[in-house]
């Protein structure tokens, strides 16, 4: 057995491209014709229309993620005591004065956006010739029921932190499939040949990026589960300096290694750029709702303000750090050496 | 069916099962606080006092210390809420300090007492409860009535108690309520004016009072013994005296919050 001295690919899209390519020196000059041909009528044309739809869609859910933690900091979450009817009608508009103002609102935004997933599904089902996209469009319709369900049955149920906190935590899911969506029907993703870059440090980079997306929900459910008093602030405080350390180990070695690559880039400069933005508004919202906030007689605007901001960055951060590991999957495998027997190698020398 | 998507099923399963759990939980939780356990018990004969006997308790709570400035409220929210800007948190006048709950904590024994059939009325009125502090007997029907030209719901938080919420358009009938069990300080909000704040106090006995602006409480009737006596502020926590009243006698106890309790 030999080691040699090229580099093999853990995961990534290259596999298949090498699989074609060493398939191709085989073929005849018109097979290979035949094959291009094939594999370009297999390729998802980009669809202008259908990219812009998936952008809004996810614009409409980042609007709604506001919406949402409008309600919770202004204490709005049961000011209309029923679902799905509100005040005994599925169709009157109630006044929309005081707490009803958000929960309503809240619930309005909710259903454009659960239209505007539907419709997303259908039209990627009916456009899209690649059948995880079409499942992943498929899932974000199953979310968004399960997500309406969750806040019906928090509000029936008088909050209970830990479906209030799953219904939090579903809905920046929600996002990141939203924003993945956008991202997988976008013209770069379709038209571009992916520029490949080998990781070949220990952890590798992938590994990194999904170690972020973790320690990121970890957060998310731990900030969730303080805003719906189901703990205290000091887990969510002390795992925020977890957050800082991995985010800024991941966003360091994406940039010190591979700045060259625009797609790692943008992504780890902007995951880094949010992270302290979203530190900065964690200390503030402890400031007015811990420190001086409590004990307030109703909710106060620079604790609405910072709250609502923190929940908004947050799930931003939550999407880059996705969207960051998802093109570091696509254009920074993993390298490795390949064990070839040496005398299956003797036999190809002669 | 691949492995992948029976992969995917058992997620979903156990995501269902997650959910579900937590809802029975809460279910359950919720079932055995709103089972009538004092309810369903059949009523004991109350235990006759003997009025020639009866002892009288009296008193004022006091605040010492600088009071604290009533925060503002703002109802800008709601254009229908037009009353009284300030919280009633802590309300101090020339040092007697209002809303304080007084009853006998301890001393009663086993004794019984009737339920007064007399509902006690609980209003909404400038977008504020009228009164701040509400006491109750377990079991005693509490009207709540919405003199306001806006919409409220009323949303007990109890410990104890099963927790309600319900909405109240302007001019719609009184709701009646009953609380089952003892509970000191139930906090009772309007999530759609998020300032309006009370408390109800469910007590087993009839020996119980709310101080008034002037700071002063009255408890009559009370058979003679030794009693701990419960005062009981929001904020200001609770403070616990002896007192032990003759036949016929009128005790005088008086209190005194330090504005350090805050």
């Amino acid at each position: 057995m030999i080691r040699t001295s090229g580099v093999g690919l853990r995961h990534g899209p290259l596999q298949s491209f090498r699989k074609i390519r060493e398939s191709d020196s085989q073929l005849s000059h018109a097979g290979r014709r035949t094959k291009e041909l094939f594999l370009k009528a297999l390729a998802t044309p980009y669809n202008r229309a259908h990219h812009v739809f998936a952008v809004f869609t996810a614009g409409a859910t980042f609007l709604l993620i506001i919406a949402g933690a409008l309600v919770t900091s202004n204490d709005a979450g049961l000011s209309v005591p029923d679902w799905p009817t509100t005040f005994g009608s599925l169709t009157k508009m109630p006044h929309m004065v005081g707490g009803v103002k958000f929960e309503h609102g809240h619930r309005m935004v909710a259903e454009f956006v659960g239209v505007l997933t539907i419709i997303l599904a259908i039209w990627t089902w009916r456009v899209e010739r690649r059948r995880w996209l079409r499942l992943l469009a498929v899932a974000g319709v199953g979310t968004v029921i399960a997500q309406g369900i969750l806040g019906g049955i928090t509000v029936l149920h008088m909050l209970p932190p830990a479906i209030s906190t799953a219904h939090a935590a579903l809905a920046q899911t929600f996002f990141c499939i939203a924003v993945l969506i956008a991202l997988f029907t976008g013209r770069r993703w379709i038209e571009e040949q992916p520029r490949i870059e080998f990781d070949t440090r220990s952890p590798s980079l992938i590994t990194l990026t999904w170690l972020s997306v973790f320690v990121l929900y970890v957060q998310l459910i731990l900030g969730a589960m303080f805003r719906h008093h189901g703990i205290g602030w000091v887990p969510h405080v002390l795992h925020a300096a977890v957050v800082a350390f991995v985010l800024s180990w991941t966003a360091v070695r994406a940039l010190s290694q591979f700045s060259h690559v625009d797609e790692v880039r943008t992504p780890a400069v902007t995951m880094l750029s949010l992270m302290i933005v979203q530190l900065c508004l964690g200390f503030t919202a402890f400031l007015t709702r811990v420190a001086w906030g409590h004990g307030a007689v109703q909710p106060e605007l620079p604790m609405v303000i910072s709250t609502v901001a923190h929940v908004a960055v947050g799930a931003l951060l939550l999407a880059t750090a996705i969207v960051l590991a998802v093109q570091v999957w696509r254009h920074v495998p993993v390298a490795f050496e390949e064990e070839v027997p040496t005398v299956e190698r003797k036999a190809v020398a002669a | 069916m691949n492995r992948k998507t029976l992969a995917m099923l058992g997620v979903l399963a156990l995501l269902g099962l997650l959910l579900l759990a937590a809802c029975s939980k809460k279910n359950t939780s919720e079932e055995q606080s709103s089972s009538p356990t004092s309810e369903s018990q059949p009523p004991t004969a109350s235990t006759p006092i003997d009025p020639s006997t009866a002892a009288t308790v009296s008193g004022t709570a006091k605040f010492d210390g600088t009071a604290p400035k009533p925060p503002k409220i703002d109802m800008s929210q709601d254009p229908a809420c037009k009353g009284d800007n300030t919280a009633e948190t802590v309300v101090v006048k020339d040092g007697d300090l209002a809303n304080v709950f007084v009853y006998v904590k301890d001393g009663l024994g086993n004794r019984s007492f009737d339920v007064p059939k007399d509902s006690v009325v609980l209003d909404q009125k400038g977008c504020r409860y009228h009164p701040h502090v509400l006491a109750v007997m377990a079991g005693q029907n509490v009207e709540i009535k919405n003199d306001d030209p806006t919409t409220h719901n009323i949303h007990p938080t109890p410990k104890d108690n099963r927790e309600w919420n319900e909405s109240q358009p302007p001019s719609a009938a009184p709701l009646q309520k009953t609380f089952a069990r003892e509970e000191i300080m139930l906090p009772v909000k309007c999530n759609q004016h998020p300032w309006m704040k009370m408390y109800v106090n469910v007590v087993k006995s009839p020996f119980y009072a709310v101080t008034g602006p002037d700071g002063k409480y009255e408890i009559k009737g009370l058979p003679p013994g030794d009693y701990t006596l419960a005062f009981v502020h929001e904020k200001l926590g609770e403070q616990d005296q002896k007192v032990t009243v003759a036949p016929k006698d009128s005790k005088t106890v008086d209190t005194t919050f330090k504005a350090g309790g805050m």
